[in-house]
């Protein structure tokens, strides 16, 4: 046997991280420190309307009000939100036409990446908004779009543009109050994007945006909004990667998805934040607020594949408010070395005949520690309510945990809810049989993991499904072929 | 005065008819520092978010019996397993009923963990054990400690086995008005031994009665425990049932818990296996309703490889009744090959009832099989209309239903005339005609 699952382990320790490298483009950066002036400041720079002041401001106050949550099942240093700088964007504010007139530099980034925009655009209409450091610099396949009466386009330029459409829904799924980072989020938010589907138009390509954080010592607060009016249908998929840091870097986004009656919305991550050295040194701290609402007949689907990040605190969840909505939601979640994912989904069924669904991944190696957190409601409207869920935890080695908190409420006698939950190592046998088969341990392993998240992988879109696949080779280096 | 305060207070009253130079005394009052400390818990603690004691603190309770109440056998016979010859140990309002009871010192000892506590006999037992496996830092545990003074005492010596199951009920007779009871029992099952025991918490009267019993169990290598609880009691009587498990290589302890009355239940049942190659079972049926609440809060730390665990419980509310399921399989980096499964079927029969549930699992090993399944649901609505073909009323088919859906559980019960008063207890909940008398 020549690769064993030692080896691998080994092999995954000393695995470094691909993608990290630091592009040197000149950034127009905020002193570090937050305070009531630097709100201002931020909302000044972004040209925004008085509204929009006062609404960050509001958020603040609540912000400083707030304490960290320590609930979650995760250990880190808690970050210096004084020691952060707020704001970054490259210096060059115009706007391109074409490819020709961006950074080299940037361009380059993007190349090592494997994102190339004439690639992009030559590829099967993939728009892509990209987001370096907050601002947005490229934004493809508008026009398009526009046809649909389709609007995608940077947050920034929605609140200048549409301000009623992002005035009515801002903050109505996730308030500003609602949780520390959240607030925080609402305050200091430099950028993120904003969506709008009319009614009855099915989005004719999957929606993407890049988020990558660049500028060291700068936090990233990304806000995404995506409405899907009424009998729509929306794909949009979310991808990061970030450059090798050895400060820890804040990332805490917000997303929030709003399905009206008969809409859908299928929202897929991949996560590759940088998860820090093989000493658990550095990486990022990822603690994301990701909320949706379903309104009648509506469907929100979440996917995520999650690699990277040092801390992750993620739990996108699902309001089924509507009668007859649906809520899904498919996670992989893999960690490595030091990484700590406490990651899961909350579905809150408040609408009669609404289901959802919960598969959760977790693959944990090293020294490692995945938690599924979830939580299942059914308010005592919601009858005919249908749950289930599934959480399966792979361990590699006996120094990583798993673990599972997944609280079930029900108040509806007519509820139908079925949990289950396992917790195994590659066995064996499994291996064996394998190796029987003329198929050596390496490429065994590969193809255990690779059936073992399956569900989730093939619940990606196409367009993501390859760079899911390279993540998790990234992760599981020789595991997944 | 608040209920903390009070007990506080009537600390001191208690030492006064204690010996307070023995070491059993110096772990009343650190525990009580530790409950000073803590304090009741309330519904911000992660362990009580679903269920709060608010209420039941408001209440003025006696914590001394003021004087020895006695009953009549008739009266209170149905409250034992009669059918069957066993030992006895009968407590009135917390003070011993010797009229009632049936202890033994022959061969095992059956008594009082009065006598246990200050008998020199003994002494070797209770600094080994006394207070060893309970959790130090749980405050309602703690207060129990600190007033430890009453409860039954067990030990079965090594290769014994109990020839007869030992039944242990603790009578509330309201004469007193409403009344706090905090019985401590302690069983110590020696190597290669074995010993059934079947424990009842009952109120006979109208008042309010707040039960915080805490038993420790220590299994030894080899040794066998069923211990069964039945929990059936009155509507305003609650109960908050903290057990606590420790077992040694080998050993097979079982806590069967069943749940059909009282107002507020709260079953805290912790195992620890010290050993390899142990199996531990906790199985229970819930069957309430009215606005009953009971909640089940299981703990199985896996700290040595090689053992098993094994949780079933079923519940079935009805009524404006809450349920809940909170249980926690812990599984230690060196504990590999584990198997530890876990299981939770709840049946919710009416749109006011609630069931909340929470099964964690926590694991460092490898190589383990843990698993734990959790449904929420109705009855099968083909079985139902099944039934109704062959002509058996929706009514009947639903309690035959239900009935079937508790009954597995039963299957290991060991002891047969506790299992056919049991499926009475069920069949009579439900309302279901067996049409034969079991």
């Amino acid at each position: 046997m020549a690769y064993t699952e030692e080896e691998l382990k080994k092999e995954l320790e000393t695995k470094e991280y691909e993608y990290g490298f630091y592009t040197d483009i000149e950034s127009d950066t905020f002193p570090v420190g937050l305070n009531e002036e630097i709100v201002r400041a931020i909302s000044k720079r972004k040209e925004e309307p008085e509204w929009m002041t006062e609404w960050r401001l509001q958020a603040f106050a609540s912000w400083k009000q707030m304490e960290e949550p320590e609930w979650a099942n995760v250990n880190y240093e808690k970050p210096d939100f004084q020691a952060i700088s707020y704001y970054s964007a490259p210096k060059k504010k115009d706007k391109y036409e074409s490819l020709d007139e961006v950074d080299p530099e940037l361009l380059d980034t993007f190349n090592k990446l494997g994102i190339s925009l004439d690639e992009q655009k030559k590829l099967a209409g993939v728009a892509v908004d990209i987001v370096v450091d907050s601002v947005s610099v490229a934004t493809t396949f508008r026009d398009t779009l526009a046809e649909k009466g389709i609007i995608f386009c940077s947050i920034s330029e929605a609140i200048k543009d549409y301000p009623d459409l992002v005035r009515k829904y801002l903050g109505t799924v996730i308030p500003p109050k609602d949780n520390f980072y959240a607030a925080l989020n609402a305050a200091v938010f430099s950028d993120g994007s904003f969506c709008y589907i009319p009614k009855g138009v099915r989005c004719p390509m999957e929606l993407s945006t890049y988020f990558r954080i660049n500028q060291a010592g700068t936090g990233q607060f990304e806000r995404t909004l995506v409405i899907a009016d009424e009998g729509s249908y929306v794909s949009y998929l979310e991808g990061c990667t970030a450059p090798s840091r050895d400060e820890n870097q804040l990332h805490a986004a917000c997303v929030e998805l709003i399905a009206m009656d008969d809409a859908e919305i299928k929202y897929s991550t991949v996560q590759n934040w940088y998860p820090g050295n093989k000493e658990g040194k550095g990486g990022v701290y990822n603690f994301v607020t990701k909320r949706g609402i379903c309104h009648t007949n509506a469907k929100i689907s979440w996917t995520q594949v999650e690699t990277g990040s040092a801390v992750t605190w993620k739990y996108p969840s699902c309001i089924l408010k509507g009668d007859n909505s649906i809520g899904e939601f498919y996670s992989i979640a893999v960690t490595n070395n030091f990484q700590q994912a406490d990651t899961g989904t909350k579905m809150v069924h408040l609408g009669k005949n609404t289901r959802s669904t919960i598969i959760s991944k977790g693959i944990s190696a090293g020294k490692s520690q995945n938690s599924y957190r979830g939580l299942v409601q059914v308010n005592p409207k919601a009858s005919n309510a249908r749950n289930f869920s599934q959480c399966d935890s792979l361990l590699m080695g006996n120094e990583c945990g798993a673990h599972t908190f997944p609280y079930i409420e029900a108040r509806n006698n007519s509820a139908q809810i079925e949990h289950e939950a396992t917790t195994s190592k590659i066995g064996e046998d499994q291996i064996f049989y394998c190796n029987q088969r003329g198929i050596d341990t390496e490429k065994a392993i590969a193809l255990i993991v690779n059936g073992f998240s399956k569900e989730v992988l093939n619940k990606l879109p196409m367009e993501f499904a390859v760079e899911a696949q390279k993540l998790l080779e990234i992760s599981l280096e020789g595991s997944v072929g | 005065m608040d209920l903390k305060e009070k007990m506080l207070s009537s600390f001191m009253a208690l030492e006064q008819e204690l010996d307070l130079s023995s070491p059993v005394h110096d772990i009343r009052s650190t525990s009580l520092k530790t409950f000073e400390a803590l304090g009741f818990p309330s519904k911000k603690d992660e362990a009580w978010k679903y269920t709060s004691l608010a209420k039941l603190l408001k209440n003025d309770y006696s914590i001394f019996p003021k004087k020895e109440s006695s009953i009549e056998l008739k009266d209170v016979k149905k409250y034992f397993l009669y059918e069957i010859d066993s030992y006895k140990v009968v407590f009135i309002d917390g003070i011993y009923s010797p009229f009632l009871s049936d202890t033994t010192h022959d061969g095992i000892d059956v008594c009082l963990l009065s006598a246990a506590l200050t008998k020199p006999k003994y002494r070797e037992v209770i600094e080994k054990y006394f207070n060893q496996v309970a959790d130090k830092e749980e405050s309602l545990t703690a207060l129990n400690t600190s007033f430890a003074k009453e409860g039954a005492y067990v030990y079965v010596p090594k290769s014994v086995v109990a020839e007869k199951p030992i039944q242990i009920i603790h009578f509330s007779t309201g004469e007193q008005g409403d009344f706090l009871l905090q019985p401590r029992s302690l069983v110590v099952v020696e190597e290669n031994a074995q010993v059934q025991i079947i424990e009842r918490h009952q109120s006979l009267a109208a008042h309010e009665v707040l039960t915080n019993a805490v038993t420790e169990i220590f299994a030894a290598k080899s040794a066998l425990v069923d211990y069964y609880k039945i929990q059936n009691d009155r509507l305003d009587a609650s109960l908050i049932d903290n057990t606590y498990v420790a077992q040694e290589s080998d050993s097979n302890v079982n806590v069967h818990t069943f749940s059909f009355g009282g107002k507020l239940t709260r079953n805290n049942l912790n195992f620890t296996q010290n050993g390899e190659h142990i199996d531990s079972t906790m199985k229970g049926i819930t069957i309430i309703g009215e606005q009953q609440h009971v909640d089940h809060y299981t703990l199985v730390n896996h700290v040595q490889p090689n053992c098993e665990s094994h949780q079933d419980y079923k519940g079935i509310y009805a009524d404006k009744s809450v349920g809940v399921f909170n249980g926690k399989i812990y599984v230690d980096k060196i504990a590999q090959k584990t198997n530890a499964f876990q299981q939770n079927n709840n049946i919710l029969l009416d749109d006011k009832a609630t069931i909340n549930t929470k099964p964690q699992l926590e694991i460092f090993a490898d190589d383990v099989k843990c698993s734990h399944g959790c449904t929420i649901g109705q009855l099968d609505e083909d079985a139902l209309f099944y039934l109704r073909t062959r002509g058996i009323p929706k009514r009947e088919a639903k309690g035959l239903l239900t009935y079937a859906f508790a009954n597995n559980v039963l299957e290991s019960v060991a002891i047969p005339s506790l299992k056919t008063r049991i499926n009475k207890l069920i069949a009579k909940k439900l309302g279901v005609n067996l049409g034969h008398d079991l």
